[in-house]
């Protein structure tokens, strides 16, 4: 069910969904979604990869800052700190790489055994979210739990229906149906 | 484990209801999707509105998203553009606002004018 979860950016896959954000104000045309669920390492990893306008090194080390944001179009608002401060709280770290011209790469690692890891949260719920809003923008999800993956390609999808909108309500809500499944079969049934 | 393969029987009952309805001009419904909406509850309701108009088959709305519409303590705040008439913007959705925005505006063209910006402020 959705519509239950409290209010507040308190689980990785809200945090994904606010990354993601700052790569469709960049104008990206891809965005790759890689999560690496390592229990037995005691590390989880997101990173988010995009072909959108990218930064110089003056907005990369600014975009850290909850007060920065480019203003005319707040194209990086508070999503950045706050997830910087999620992964810190667990001893973890943020790490941003960009280029002007080629792209973003947002990398949070946290360390999952520590108490104030945020849970996963429903990642089939952002990817449907993103997917629905962006037809156009090609996602490539993959999503590790130990040695078990998950992969979807939102273009693969899209040639697949052919003429049919990939953002159509009915297969949206099959999408988020087939990520659900996806990742309960690597998480084996247990957590997620 | 659900397969890709399902996604044809999906597509062939999307083409069907599409050509039933090619003539109508759609709804777009526009929920705000910046760190403020997404904190305030955005996706909850954005999945509650395409899981409404899956269930009443109404082919031809789009939902899509925007940035933060400047108004952060309104959030989650949802637009819909019906064509012909004027734009209706809600504020502070939840999943069971939801139900009744898309069954009396979006589906029989009355806005839920307590729940509308204008009631808000």
């Amino acid at each position: 069910m959705t519509g239950t979860e409290a209010n507040s950016m308190e689980d990785v896959s809200l945090h994904v969904l606010d990354i993601v954000q700052n790569s469709i104000a960049a104008e990206a045309s891809r965005i790759v979604i890689f999560i690496q669920d390592r229990p037995e390492q005691d590390r989880l990893e997101i990173r988010i990869c995009d072909n959108g306008k990218g930064m110089d090194p003056d907005q990369v080390k600014s975009v850290s800052d909850p007060f920065y944001t480019t203003r005319t179009t707040r194209r990086v608002g508070l999503g950045i700190p706050l997830l910087q401060a999620s992964a810190e709280a667990t001893g973890g770290y943020l790490k941003i790489r960009s280029e002007k011209g080629t792209g973003t790469v947002v990398q949070a690692v946290f360390h999952s055994k520590h108490i104030d890891c945020p849970p996963m949260g429903r990642m089939e719920d952002t990817m449907a979210v993103l997917i629905c809003c962006n037809p156009d923008v090609q996602f490539h999800y993959s999503h590790i739990f130990s040695d078990r993956k998950f992969v979807l390609h939102s273009g693969e999808i899209q040639q697949k229906l052919g003429e049919i909108s990939i953002a159509y309500p009915d297969v949206i809500m099959w999408i988020k149906d087939y990520i659900h499944s996806g990742l309960e079969e690597i998480y084996g049934g247990v957590g997620g | 484990m659900k397969s890709l393969e399902e996604l044809e029987e999906v597509r062939q009952k999307a083409l069907d209801s599409v050509k039933l309805r090619k003539s109508r001009a759609g709804t777009r419904i526009v929920v705000g999707m910046a760190t403020c909406g997404i904190a305030a509850g955005a996706r909850p309701v954005l999945l509650s509105f395409l899981d409404e108009i899956k269930k009443r088959n109404l082919g031809d709305v789009i939902v899509s998203q925007t940035g933060c519409m400047g108004t952060c303590r309104l959030e989650p705040m949802v637009e819909v553009y019906r064509p012909g008439e004027e734009k209706v913007t809600y504020v502070k959705m939840t999943a069971d606002k939801v139900k009744r925005v898309v069954t009396e505006h979006i589906a029989n063209g009355h806005p839920v004018i307590e729940y509308t910006i204008g009631s808000a402020e």
